[in-house]
């Protein structure tokens, strides 16, 4: 069968497996059966064509639940492309990302209604979509129309001129990276997924599109049970859980709370990470938990779908060793390129200069919503080549080849950081710090100790009024451990603000 | 004791009313990076180790619900 549409997984595995459970809460909380899930999916998707929502971008406002995925097949059911918030966002961040992607309609659960009903647009609730049985001959009119390079999702991050940016996805880079993902990872029909992942950003994508094409089971962790790793290890083991896909930090701090001798994980196989270093004291109290287990890390951008390079763990990492991202998935074209734009490859036995990460092939996105300047920066011709079009994605990541000839990540070439697996671009918190009136220089930084995250101004605003602001316009995980006041902020020779001393303090 | 665990939390989330508070989790004041954080102050502060077993909710959710846990673990 030529796959073209992600719908046809989750067709194909209704029909082989559909008793299964696709998505679930966790023992004795709500799930959804494949043949549940498809059913949702086909009458939401329904609805949406009623309401002539085909073509047009619809935004998801739910709690983290198997019927949010339900709700975002559903669009993709309906020929809409599906935009997922974040119920815990600001709501002044949530009215900038709907009028940024020119959102027609909100779906929401009966618990995000209240906050919903505030942006002037159609509200539906998800479940009232349910209520009609799905009309087979309009869905398949949708279908009918539709291409793999259509876009299926649009999902915002971080841009460094300090506004959010929505990133287009489609169904033929989809497609792609779980093609590539499941096979890089050895994942089938019998792996069981705890994800750690919110829902509004493209890490889920691991889970979701392996539960999809493979038949596996994915328990969406309640997000509170990170704070407490007995709690934690406890839903693991009880869920019988052999997959985790997990932003670094969560594994730090169950490792650094002590988590893994109180309650040793019995049923783990496989633990994958990413996003942001792993400390290696962590990685190896992980390992020394789990004999037993596989560990890969993986690396990649949003602008790439999803996750781009994979490192498995088949050797002994020295004490002082960055743990490698490897190379790049099946199907996906890596290039580092050096400042002068010529490509840098690796030398066996030393390590190679560090040069920028390039992307290209059917996995990348097909660049930013209604943003053809900021595409233009970072979705480019290869330069190596001027034979025909070929698009490059710029990650704007650093990164060499050790000895072994494998991928280590070095850092961002701006002020990009990264934290719980959030991209966070410091520049948009010092915009947003700007507004405040008697701000007059804002910087901020992460502290080279603690790795911190802390903003540093001047002027003569208080530093609980500084804080308020940033709590209204930014997400919980952007916001700065410390907001400092200081009489004037160190500078460099050339007279810019010198971000390196700041990282001292 | 109690002002001490006061003064970590406020620094940490100094718009809140921390002090009166006894659903600082449930509410969702605290989040899994603060409870890291959290737990390596007072252990600093009170030169005890909290252990895994004790990071629970019940035991975060109010100033003194940490205040009796560290008494608890100081006294062993």
């Amino acid at each position: 069968m030529r796959i073209k549409n992600v719908l046809q997984y989750l067709e194909r595995t209704a029909q082989r497996l559909p008793d299964q459970i696709a998505f679930s809460d966790g023992v004795g909380g709500a799930a959804l059966t494949f043949s549940a899930l498809l059913d949702h999916a086909r009458r939401t998707g329904t609805a949406l064509c009623r309401q002539g929502l085909t073509g047009q971008r619809v935004a998801i406002l739910m709690d983290r639940h198997p019927s949010m995925i339900a709700a975002m097949l559903g669009a993709v059911y309906a020929g809409a492309v599906y935009v997922p918030l974040d119920a815990a966002m600001p709501d002044a961040r949530m009215r900038d990302i709907l009028g940024r992607s020119r959102a027609a309609a909100i779906v929401c659960d009966e618990a995000n209604c209240h906050v919903a009903d505030r942006f002037d647009l159609p509200v539906l609730n998800a479940e009232s979509l349910l209520t009609e049985p799905a009309d087979e001959a309009a869905l398949a009119r949708v279908r009918a129309r539709q291409i793999d390079t259509d876009p299926m999702y649009i999902i915002f991050t971080s841009g460094s001129t300090g506004e959010p940016k929505g990133v287009v996805g489609c169904h033929r880079a989809v497609i792609d990276y779980g093609e590539a993902l499941t096979s890089a990872l050895e994942l089938d029909e019998m792996a069981v997924f705890g994800c750690q992942a919110p829902l509004y950003l493209d890490a889920p994508l691991k889970e979701i599109l392996t539960t999809l094409t493979k038949g596996s089971t994915t328990y969406l962790i309640p997000k509170k049970l990170f704070s407490f790793p007995v709690l934690l290890l406890d839903y693991l083991n009880e869920n019988r859980i052999n997959t985790v896909c997990w932003v670094s930090s969560a594994l730090s701090a169950v490792a650094a709370l002590g988590g893994l001798e109180a309650r040793p994980p019995l049923t783990l196989r496989r633990v994958v990470f990413g996003s942001e270093r792993l400390p290696i004291c962590h990685y190896q109290a992980w390992r020394q938990a789990l004999p037993e287990a596989t560990f890969y890390q993986l690396y990649g951008p949003t602008e790439a779908t999803g996750m781009s390079c994979v490192w498995r763990a088949d050797r002994e990492l020295l004490e002082d060793e960055y743990i490698p991202i490897g190379a790049p998935l099946d199907n996906t074209g890596l290039l580092l390129i050096d400042e002068e734009g010529q490509e840098i490859r690796p030398v066996m036995g030393e390590p190679s200069k560090t040069g920028e990460m390039c992307l290209r092939g059917s996995c990348l996105t097909l660049g930013y919503d209604h943003s053809p300047e900021q595409t233009a920066t970072a979705f480019v011709q290869n330069p190596l080549q001027d034979a025909y079009p070929e698009t490059l994605y710029r990650t704007g990541d650093l990164a060499y080849y050790n000895p072994h000839g494998e991928l280590v990540f070095v850092g961002r070439r701006d002020g990009q950081i990264k934290r719980m697996g959030h991209r966070i671009e410091t520049g948009e918190i010092e915009t947003c710090a700007l507004r405040v009136e008697g701000v007059n220089l804002a910087a901020c930084v992460a502290s080279d100790g603690a790795g911190e995250l802390r903003l540093f101004y001047t002027g003569d605003a208080d530093e609980k009024d500084v804080t308020a602001v940033l709590a209204a316009y930014l997400p919980r995980y952007y916001l700065p451990s410390r907001v400092i006041k200081l009489d004037t902020l160190p500078t460099t020779p050339g007279g810019k603000i010198d971000r390196r001393a700041l990282a001292k303090e | 004791m109690e002002q001490k665990v006061i003064e970590i939390l406020k620094k940490m989330h100094p718009d809140a009313d921390v002090a009166g508070n006894v659903r600082l989790v449930d509410d969702g004041i605290l989040d899994s990076l603060d409870i890291v954080t959290l737990v390596t102050e007072l252990n600093a502060a009170f030169d005890v180790r909290i252990p895994a077993l004790e990071i629970l909710p019940d035991n975060f959710n109010s100033v003194e619900a940490m205040v009796a846990m560290i008494e608890r673990l100081d006294d062993v």
